[in-house]
């Protein structure tokens, strides 16, 4: 690793900057706390900070949740280390458990990691759900952070439940129906009658225009509703056998192999300008991708956005918080991550952030930004994902989940979608790739 | 004497009174003397002047030993174990399973070949047109000072920004260089997937960024042929394009040979910009790894994939190509000058 760090031209600057600032300055920031504290606070009050280490933006600052914090309890200032990407946050954080030291009072954990976390570092948290009310988080979620002996190592952030986020105008235009519920009705409960829909569109579709944004975001929307998605029930690889993985890969190749997909990758910067250009008219959407869509696709997108129930329950993202036996103020950072993944606070993040809770309970009252829903053509928002979070179907993850996914998405289905090779060899790809990721 | 001693002596004569004959100092102090020992001071700067050098070298080589050396070996003992990033504390010996894994992993192969092409590809045109550009800045010129910051720039962006540039000129929906192939009737290519077409991509974002830089190089070493060499070419008729052939490339040719050392270097390593280029699983070096160097493949069986005792041995396999590397440029260097006393 290092080897190349060293040699190659600056050509690893932006990873490494990435890694050194994030990492160094967070390491070197809980070091000089954890040092005033032990010594007693150089102002003799115990005032503590606690770290918070997440990647992305989950919105925690963004609500002011951390100054609310601050002020139920002036004794405790909070610091969030955010870094961008997952594939160096997340290495980052296993080597820093490992070595005991460097860590953040709470580390976001996301839900693609969660099940490595819970087979392999358990031991290096606190078991965080011993002392929680466990029923206010939805069952699968909490069980998604459980170890087989029962130590909850993470409270549930947010999850990622899915709907269709459609272009009402281009649908008119195209001569699909544009009513929400009467499409939502016309795809219901398989994701191949929304594939379908698709062949209708492309016979008039307009100009420059497709269905949808690539064939993998229709596999991953598809495998999240699955029961079975890569593991079976007692943590074997099954992903060659798995009905989920089937399913979702037949329904992305009746897509790969037509017209109707823009052939993007999601979250290149090619997809965001897709949603600017309006290059494709739907696609599969959870709720943190809402304000995504927002952003991207601008205010001409302004209410012409509508959103539709999904064919099936499903879920894509959602975290965790938990708390490395490293940190020096476990009790302090239990309490707040505590705090932070209560009901309440979580729909402070979702009218804001958009990040669904995961906590039911915290469904009756929510209310998204009033933006956000005239952006969406008033669509009632928390109902549907509401109700899509309410019937998830809980599925068993595995270690290897994300590098398997990853190969079937970017790997297999990029291959037919644009290079034109058959399904088939896409699968072949894919299972040469997940072969050498398992070390078989 | 050395010129330790030399320095010694030196310091010795300035402590005495002027008049008397150094040697005389010497001889009657430096060299045991019965009538005294040194003075502490003078040993203590004999001492000073011995340890010294020593003691400023030494925050780099504890430095380096800490940062570089010890985690160098490190990855020795790593590559020749199972070691998965989530469990650093479970390591199974696993010998040369590592490596023979490696020689037989298509991945592996494809990574070397990819590293090899587009090292080819974007070393060979960059070094060339450094070159010329160089030759050109050689001249009297308006502005030249200009010139050369410009030609700078692109050393200065930074790989990220100047990446997420090319990869959206090279978007297949609407980007720009299909947009111009299209003027001339040539139908879109989708650079990012096609074979030669990504190679050819992350190539030109290599070339962009370092042709000015390795120009400054040439031009630096230009400006230091002596110009009545020129001139005299020029008397014997020689015209710019001769002049340039005979006089500018022969004595060029140890920057040149220093250049392609270090380019190859870089080529060897490169990472960041098809990383970069890749987007969202841009250690995968494209869908069928059509990209996908050495440096790729290690980051993706390292941090993604989490076999850090496989990407060890990626590293280390990289280290043994350097050093292959090298010691052809070696000798080819040593033909070179060789070839040059038969003149």
């Amino acid at each position: 690793m290092r080897t190349s760090i060293r040699r190659s031209r600056g050509t690893v600057a932006m990873v490494a900057a990435a890694a050194l600032a994030t990492g160094l300055l967070a390491g070197c920031a809980s070091d000089s706390d954890d040092g005033s504290s032990d010594a007693g606070g150089g102002d003799g009050n115990g005032k503590i900070t606690l770290t918070v280490g997440t990647f992305g933006v989950f919105g925690y600052k963004q609500a002011g949740l951390y100054d609310e914090y601050t002020k139920l309890h002036p004794d405790i200032s909070i610091k969030e280390n955010v870094t961008t990407r997952t594939d160096v946050y997340w290495p980052k954080v296993l080597t820093r458990l490992q070595a005991g030291s460097g860590t953040d009072d709470i580390q976001a954990i996301e839900v693609g990691n969660i099940t490595e976390a819970v087979q392999t570092q358990a031991a290096k948290f606190v078991d965080i759900g011993k002392d929680a009310d466990k029923s206010q988080w939805l069952d699968w979620k909490t069980a998604q952070a459980t170890t087989a002996d029962g130590r909850t190592i993470g409270l549930g952030v947010d999850i990622g439940p899915m709907a269709i986020c459609y272009r009402k105008d281009l649908f008119e235009k195209a001569g699909l129906p544009t009513d929400r519920t009467k499409l939502a009705e016309q795809w219901k409960g398989d994701w191949s009658k929304y594939v379908d829909l698709g062949k209708q569109y492309m016979k008039k579709a307009p100009k420059g225009t497709k269905y949808v944004d690539s064939a993998s975001s229709v596999y991953n929307a598809s495998l999240g509703g699955s029961t079975e998605r890569n593991y079976d029930k007692d943590g074997k690889v099954v992903w060659d056998k798995s009905k989920g993985v089937k399913d979702a890969w037949d329904a992305a190749m009746s897509v790969a192999t037509s017209d109707m997909s823009a052939k993007l990758k999601q979250f290149d910067p090619t997809w965001d300008k897709g949603f600017a250009n309006g290059s494709f008219a739907s696609l599969a959407c959870p709720a943190w991708m809402l304000g995504y869509i927002g952003e991207k696709a601008g205010d001409s997108g302004k209410g012409k956005w509508d959103v539709a129930a999904a064919p099936t329950a499903s879920n894509w993202g959602g975290s965790f918080l938990g708390v490395p036996t490293a940190s020096k103020h476990q009790k302090e950072a239990v309490a707040l991550a505590k705090w932070l993944t209560a009901p309440e606070q979580q729909a402070k993040v979702f009218a804001k952030q958009a990040s669904f809770p995961s906590t039911p309970s915290a469904y009756a009252g929510l209310k998204p930004q009033a933006d956000t829903t005239a952006y969406f053509s008033n669509a009632p928002l928390t109902q549907i994902f509401s109700d899509s979070a309410k019937t998830i179907p809980a599925q068993p993850l595995g270690p290897k989940d994300k590098p398997i996914d990853t190969a079937i998405s970017d790997i297999g289905i990029l291959q037919v979608e644009q290079k034109g090779k058959t399904p088939a060899q896409g699968w072949e790809a894919a299972s040469k790739e997940i072969k050498d990721v398992l070390g078989q | 004497m050395t010129s330790k001693e030399a320095l010694a002596h030196h310091a010795s004569s300035a402590e005495t009174a002027p008049g008397i004959p150094p040697g005389a100092v010497r001889g009657a102090r430096g060299r045991g003397a019965p009538d005294g020992a040194p003075s502490w001071r003078s040993r203590l700067y004999r001492w000073d002047t011995k340890a010294s050098p020593y003691a400023f070298v030494t925050p780099f080589f504890v430095l380096f030993g800490v940062f570089t050396l010890v985690p160098l070996l490190y990855t020795v003992w790593y590559s020749l174990h199972d070691v998965q990033l989530s469990a650093l504390d479970h390591q199974s010996w696993a010998g040369l399973d590592n490596y023979r894994n490696l020689l037989s992993s298509d991945f592996f192969w494809n990574a070397l070949r990819n590293t090899f092409t587009i090292g080819v590809i974007s070393t060979v045109p960059q070094l060339m047109a450094a070159l010329w550009l160089a030759h050109m800045l050689n001249y009297r010129l308006r502005g030249s000072t200009v010139w050369r910051v410009v030609m700078l720039t692109p050393y200065a962006t930074s790989v990220a920004a100047a990446t997420l540039v090319f990869a959206l000129l090279y978007s297949w929906d609407g980007g720009m260089v299909n947009w111009i192939l299209h003027f001339f009737g040539v139908d879109a290519i989708n650079w990012r997937e096609s074979d030669w077409g990504s190679q050819f991509a992350v190539s030109t974002i290599v070339i962009w960024r370092w042709t000015g830089y390795n120009a400054l190089i040439y031009l630096a070493a230009m400006q230091a042929i002596p110009a009545d060499l020129y001139e005299s070419a020029a008397l014997d008729g020689a015209n710019r394009r001769q002049q340039f052939w005979h006089v500018t490339i022969p004595q060029l040719r140890p920057t040149v040979l220093f250049t392609i050392v270090v380019s190859t270097i870089g080529a060897t390593q490169l990472f960041g910009e098809p990383l970069l280029f890749g987007g969202v699983s841009g250690s995968k070096g494209g869908s069928e790894h059509q990209y996908q160097t050495l440096g790729l493949y290690m980051y993706d069986q390292g941090w993604i994939i989490g076999n850090l005792g496989k990407a060890s041995a990626i590293a280390w396999s990289m280290f043994l190509i350097l050093l292959i590397v090298a010691a052809v440029n070696l000798l080819l260097t040593r033909w070179l000058r060789r070839s040059d006393d038969h003149r």
